[in-house]
């Protein structure tokens, strides 16, 4: 095996007796339709999961029909499931992880591109991204012994004493709860928002941070007025990818989140969510009712994810229309 | 490695194998001592339950080196288990729950539940006044807790059960698995047996619809969120409460006595089984008959073929299972916390593999 270098091929190119026009346009046949098929491997990959995922569920969609999405039992013994528990689950644990990474990750992502000192930039921005690099089951583990704990003892009474007056900080504190898997997601969400709302961010020009800096604006207000919203879409977009990851974490949620089938009022009380209800049954499923039932589940996770991207989707075109970085890349 | 020479030898052969082309295979291993009996390279693949796995792995491995035939076992799940048997595409499954009837006329040619070894579950709890007292409870009194009728450590019943200890006048908190598994099994079939209003309400099976608590993710899970909740209560796998030495709780059997979980009184719940000469070993042994029983005990069992249809591989693994059922194995299972067999039930085991 010889490599071949760039310094190779610069020695070979210019050679008379090959001409090297025809050689080319030859091998960029072959590089196209290998690119052709390998961009055809995702639809279709697309489409088998797609097939596989209606295959699985036609028993249960057979039998419980669109009843699935709205009822809230789930009984493996008399084969009764309904899965709206761990839609609901699924949607405010995200919703809830949302709501803490995104201010969060994107005052980072200012901070580091803005204001921050040039040597500790790239320090801070890579231990950022190396939490993106943790496995989801470490940070499970990390949840039950560390986060739990902490968060049962001091954050939930503190949040009970101060907002109790709210419905959602209410009840007894058992620990596992749909507010602890949403600050674990929050947490696993935060580096994939960060960096590409930093990526985003540095493409700024900066000639429009001069322009607003001229105009007499501080440094605080060029940030705010200028080049955050001419970022807009691409910071839309980082948050998109960590509502995907949200949506779809199974490990870290299962072992924080108390694996309840029930809706509550309460983010102290113990939820569920579909990828964690799969996770969990699915070895020891035995009968063909319950099997089916969770590939229903399967597939509404894919539905709702689908629905959830377009949604978001459809809001970036709508803000992004004009300008701005990122808009085109989306 | 160095204590397994035939893996070591087979391990040679493929390395020489990787060096030297392909004029040497991995057949080498076959001149492993012992291997006579067998043909080299002989290897069974099968599927199933996560409880007994340990234990497995250990047999398979030791048999190995004694025989020469390899063992390949996927602890995917008892569920998965019986599905891959199911369709044949392991030469034996494991499971911790038996195959339904349906599911059993659903094989072709016929099939045996071979029972390998005991399992127990315990109920587990987290009182710190309590100290090193077990607490003490009857099967009915255990339902209720975990039906969410009994929600107070002080309620009578419990201190009725347990004269003399300082129960504290706090709430339960129940802890179930929110994965299906072996061991919500066999403890929903054991409340099943004793409560009606259980058995009506949730009935058994991997994963149930649980009335009150909160669901853990396996045995370290369900242990985690007891051992840091003041006044809960759980239920683990007899194993995985030894080797981290939880409180559990003594039971009351049918015979009316309380009784703490032993490998002996597993044992014994095995022997207060009902066999009958025919059977399929499809028995259910919680709260099973005899003074000396532990209540929630049960087998896990490997799925294998018999009848008509008998291939090779059939034959290797029913050579596994005899090898199984001598005392050296099944003292290997009582070193990891396991429960032997009783000796009437290898017996049994014997004559039907014989007779079948």
């Amino acid at each position: 095996m010889t490599a071949l270098t760039e310094r190779d091929v610069a020695r070979e190119a210019p050679a008379p007796d090959q001409p090297s026009l025809e050689r080319s346009s030859y091998s960029d046949q072959v590089f196209k339709g290998l690119l052709t098929l390998a961009a055809l491997v995702i639809p279709v990959l697309l489409s088998f999961l797609v097939f596989e995922l209606w295959e699985g569920a036609r028993l249960a969609i057979a039998k419980f029909g669109l009843d699935f999405v709205t009822t809230s039992v789930w009984d493996p013994v008399a084969e009764q499931f309904g899965a709206f528990p761990l839609i609901f689950g699924t949607l405010i644990s995200s919703l809830i992880a949302l709501v803490i990474a995104v201010p969060l990750s994107l005052g980072v992502a200012i901070y580091l591109t803005e204001f921050a000192p040039k040597v500790i930039r790239q320090p801070v921005a890579f231990l950022i991204s190396l939490l993106a690099a943790i496995p989801s089951v470490v940070y499970g583990l990390w949840g039950i012994f560390v986060l739990i704990p902490i968060l049962r003892k001091s954050v939930f009474p503190l949040l009970r004493d101060v907002f109790g007056f709210l419905p959602l900080f209410q009840g007894p504190i058992y620990g596992p709860s749909m507010l602890a898997a949403g600050i674990i997601l929050a947490i696993m969400v935060m580096p994939f928002v960060m960096s590409v709302s930093r990526e985003v961010l540095t493409a700024v020009p900066n000639t429009q941070r001069e322009a607003s800096l001229a105009l007499g604006a501080t440094r605080w207000e060029a940030v705010i007025t200028t080049v955050v919203p001419y970022a807009r879409s691409g910071i839309m977009g980082a948050v998109i990818l960590g509502l995907g990851r949200a949506l779809g974490e199974t490990m870290a949620v299962t072992m924080l989140i108390g694996n309840r089938h029930e809706i509550a009022a309460s983010l102290f009380a113990p939820g569920y969510t579909m990828a964690a209800a799969i996770a969990n049954e699915f070895t020891e499923a035995v009968g063909d009712m319950h099997l089916s039932a969770l590939a229903y589940v399967a597939f509404l996770l894919f539905v709702v994810t689908v629905l959830v991207n377009a949604g978001a989707r459809l809001l970036i075109w709508r803000v992004a229309r004009g300008s701005g970085v990122g808009s085109k890349a989306l | 490695m160095s204590s397994h020479p035939l893996r070591s030898a087979w391990l040679l052969g493929l390395a020489l194998a990787a060096c030297g082309g392909a004029d040497r295979g991995p057949a080498s291993s076959g001149h492993a001592p012992g291997a006579a009996s067998h043909p080299a390279g002989v290897a069974l693949t099968g599927a199933g339950a996560t409880f007994p796995n340990p234990i497995y792995s250990k047999w398979f491995d030791a048999y190995a080196r004694e025989t020469g035939v390899r063992i390949n076992y996927q602890s995917i799940g008892s569920g998965g288990g019986i599905r891959q048997f199911m369709e044949g595409t392991v030469d034996f499954g494991a499971t911790d729950g038996p195959m339904t009837d349906q599911q059993v006329d659903a094989v072709q040619g016929e099939v045996l539940h071979v029972p390998t070894v005991l399992g127990a579950v315990v109920a587990t709890y987290n009182l710190p006044a309590l100290g090193r007292t077990p607490l003490r409870f009857d099967g009915l009194t255990l339902a209720d807790i975990f039906l969410g009728r009994i929600t107070r450590w002080d309620d009578p019943r419990i201190l009725q059960l347990n004269p003399g200890v300082k129960l504290p006048a706090e709430d339960i908190l129940v802890v179930h698995r929110s994965d299906g598994s072996g061991t919500t099994y066999v403890f929903t079939d054991y409340l099943s047996k004793v409560s009606p209003e259980w058995k009506r309400r949730v009935g058994h099976a991997t994963s149930v619809e649980w009335p009150v608590g909160l669901g853990g993710k396996g045995n370290e899970g369900v242990t985690q969120q007891v051992k840091q909740s003041d006044g809960s209560i759980g239920y683990v796998e007899y194993v995985y409460a030894r080797s981290n030495d939880l409180p559990a709780a003594d039971i009351r059997n049918a015979a009316g006595a309380f009784i703490a979980p032993t490998l002996k009184a597993v044992r014994a719940a095995a022997e207060g089984g009902s066999f009958p000469p025919e059977t399929d070993f499809r028995v259910s042994i919680t709260n099973a008959a005899g003074a000396e029983s532990y209540p929630i005990a049960s087998f896990t069992w490997l799925l294998i073929h018999t009848g008509d249809r008998r291939t090779p591989k059939d034959e290797t693994i029913r050579a596994f299972l005899a090898w199984m059922l001598e005392p050296g194995p099944q003292r290997m299972a009582a070193d990891l916390h396991y429960g032997p067999l009783p000796v009437m039930l290898i017996e049994l085991i014997r004559r039907r593999l014989g007779a079948s």
